[in-house]
């Protein structure tokens, strides 16, 4: 099976690859998929005001689980938490040129940018009462 | 050094020049029938294709005549099993084989159970891939007809007990079927030593053209007889019908005769740089596990799984080399590699295997290339890992909750 170049490119050149301290404030950390189904992915997004500042993701996985998750770093950066809840497995898919077999790379990136959404409101609700 | 790199001498090999050589005369020039008996053209055509099948029994330690031509040895396995139980289905219906067969024969036996024509074991294997011939003989039952076990395993490389399991066969008057499709041309075969009744291999797996295979099946001792699963003109005894594509069986019949010649110093060769390759890739990356027996196993053959990388993504990473994975994402069912899982690897670490395969055209100049570049992706994709960031940490994966998908 042939990749797409933008597959290969985000393989070769994996942006936003590494970690936050989970405890940071601000960050929030989704966790998904499992070894044993050959994929995991940790995505974690930093917010400031509402709006994801910086995002950063580790993938074990094949070559488009990698590049569906470093995609959705790029695009999760600079949007409100609002509009990172709006992007669809169907964009990545689409972006990527993703064949039928690796629609499931998708799915799990967006489950990923779901948790680690879900991950920062949990912590910020726990914090409001102190801050507000 | 050219690039890409072919280091995956399991699924098929380049075909040798030589042996090309003396294929090229019988296409366009001595083109005949060999089954033409009346005629210059048919003559040429049959005496090339007896020459063959001479060369091709020495290699295995047969006589001419036991030496059936198929399409290739998924045909042979198919011929065998369907043949032997619809020859002798009145004697009896069991099957015994392993689990780690290769899909041709393991697919062809659970076609048998579901069309209501057999009953099969199927034997696990040792820790290293093994099958134990002591699990042979208490499968045994008095409707048993045929074992068959594989030769060489094609992921693992671990070589079967043949010839004690040929022992317990021969003991109980049981037919014995080998698949020796990745064993045949890499390590000494003897169908006599080994008690083998029909035995599967095939052409391009050893620097011959695609195509053509044979199926061995034992004329004395016993006469085996296998009913034929095509009919037509009665080629081949009466055993496979079809015109015989002469200019790939003279390849296959050089190509045996090469194995013969070079096996020694071959072997040699081959194990030399496998051993290369295994010894500096796993000093140098924690973590990683050969998969298959540590001795007892093909020259060419490497398996390794590397922890908290997946096969695919390696494969992805090394577009340069030709390899393969038990990974999911490589193979048609979506599911890891079933071998590994029959040698109890766990799933994870199934998904994380690369299969290396070494052949005669491979050089120390691509070992090199390939150790460096596999330390490289290895070590870049593990920094990608969550799971390799976890244990860093201390997590103990086992302990962590997943949501399986």
């Amino acid at each position: 099976m042939a990749y797409s170049d933008k597959v290969v490119d985000h393989f070769n050149n994996p942006r936003n690859m590494g970690s936050f301290k989970k405890d940071e404030d601000g960050v929030g950390t989704g966790m998904v998929g499992a070894p044993e189904c050959g994929d995991v992915m940790k995505l974690q997004i930093k917010v400031q005001n509402d709006t994801i500042v910086d995002a950063k993701f580790k993938t074990f996985g094949c070559g488009s689980a990698i590049a569906s998750s470093s995609l959705a770093t790029e695009w999760l950066k600079g949007k409100t938490i609002e509009e990172a809840q709006q992007i669809k497995n169907t964009d990545i898919v689409q972006e990527l040129n993703l064949p039928p077999v690796k629609i499931h790379c998708s799915v799990l990136a967006e489950d990923a940018i779901k948790a680690a959404l879900a991950d920062y409101q949990k912590k910020s609700d726990g914090d409001a009462s102190g801050t507000k | 050094m050219k690039l890409p790199i072919f280091l995956d001498n399991h699924s098929t090999t380049p075909m040798d020049p030589r042996v090309l050589e003396a294929m090229l005369p019988y296409f366009v020039e001595k083109f005949g029938n060999a089954a033409s008996r009346n005629h210059a053209f048919g003559w040429a055509a049959e005496e090339a294709v007896e020459e063959a099948r001479k060369r091709i029994a020495k290699l295995i330690k047969a006589d001419a005549k036991e030496i059936v031509f198929t399409s290739g040895a998924t045909e042979s396995d198919n011929l065998a099993l369907k043949g032997v139980l619809e020859m002798y289905k009145e004697k009896g219906t069991h099957i015994i084989t392993s689990s780690t067969e290769h899909r041709a024969v393991l697919d062809t036996a659970k076609s048998l159970e579901a069309k209501g024509l057999a009953t099969v074991t199927y034997l696990p294997v040792d820790k290293f891939g093994m099958v134990n011939p002591q699990d042979v003989q208490n499968a045994i039952t008095d409707k048993t007809i045929l074992i068959s076990v594989m030769l060489a395993n094609n992921e693992i490389g671990t070589i079967n007990p043949i010839a004690e399991i040929g022992k317990i066969a021969k003991a109980k008057g049981i037919l014995f079927h080998c698949d020796a499709t990745q064993g045949v041309g890499k390590i000494p075969v003897d169908v006599q030593a080994m008690g083998i009744d029909l035995m599967s291999f095939t052409s391009h797996k050893i620097y011959g053209p695609k195509g053509v295979g044979a199926l061995y099946v034992r004329k004395r001792n016993p006469r085996v007889r296998i009913a034929p699963q095509m009919d037509g003109g009665g080629h081949e005894r009466g055993m496979r019908s079809g015109t015989l594509p002469v200019p790939l069986i003279v390849g296959f019949g050089k190509a045996c005769e090469l194995c013969e010649q070079e096996m020694p110093a071959e072997t040699a060769r081959l194990t030399k740089m496998r051993d290369r390759l295994q010894a500096e890739i796993m000093s140098a990356l924690e973590e990683s596990y050969l998969n298959g027996h540590p001795t007892n196993r093909l020259p060419g053959n490497l398996n390794i799984s590397f922890a908290y990388v997946e096969g695919e993504s390696l494969l992805m990473g090394m577009k340069d080399i030709a390899l393969s994975s038990g990974s999911a994402c490589t193979s048609a069912t979506l599911e890891p590699s079933y071998v590994l899982r029959a040698l109890g690897v766990g799933t994870e670490l199934a998904h994380s295997s690369i299969r290396f395969g070494l052949g005669r055209f491979n050089t120390d100049d691509e070992i090199d290339y390939t150790i460096k570049k596999v330390i490289e992706i290895v070590t870049k994709l593990r920094e990608m890992s969550p799971l390799y960031e976890m244990a860093k940490e201390g997590v103990d994966l086992k302990s962590v909750q997943w949501a399986a998908h």
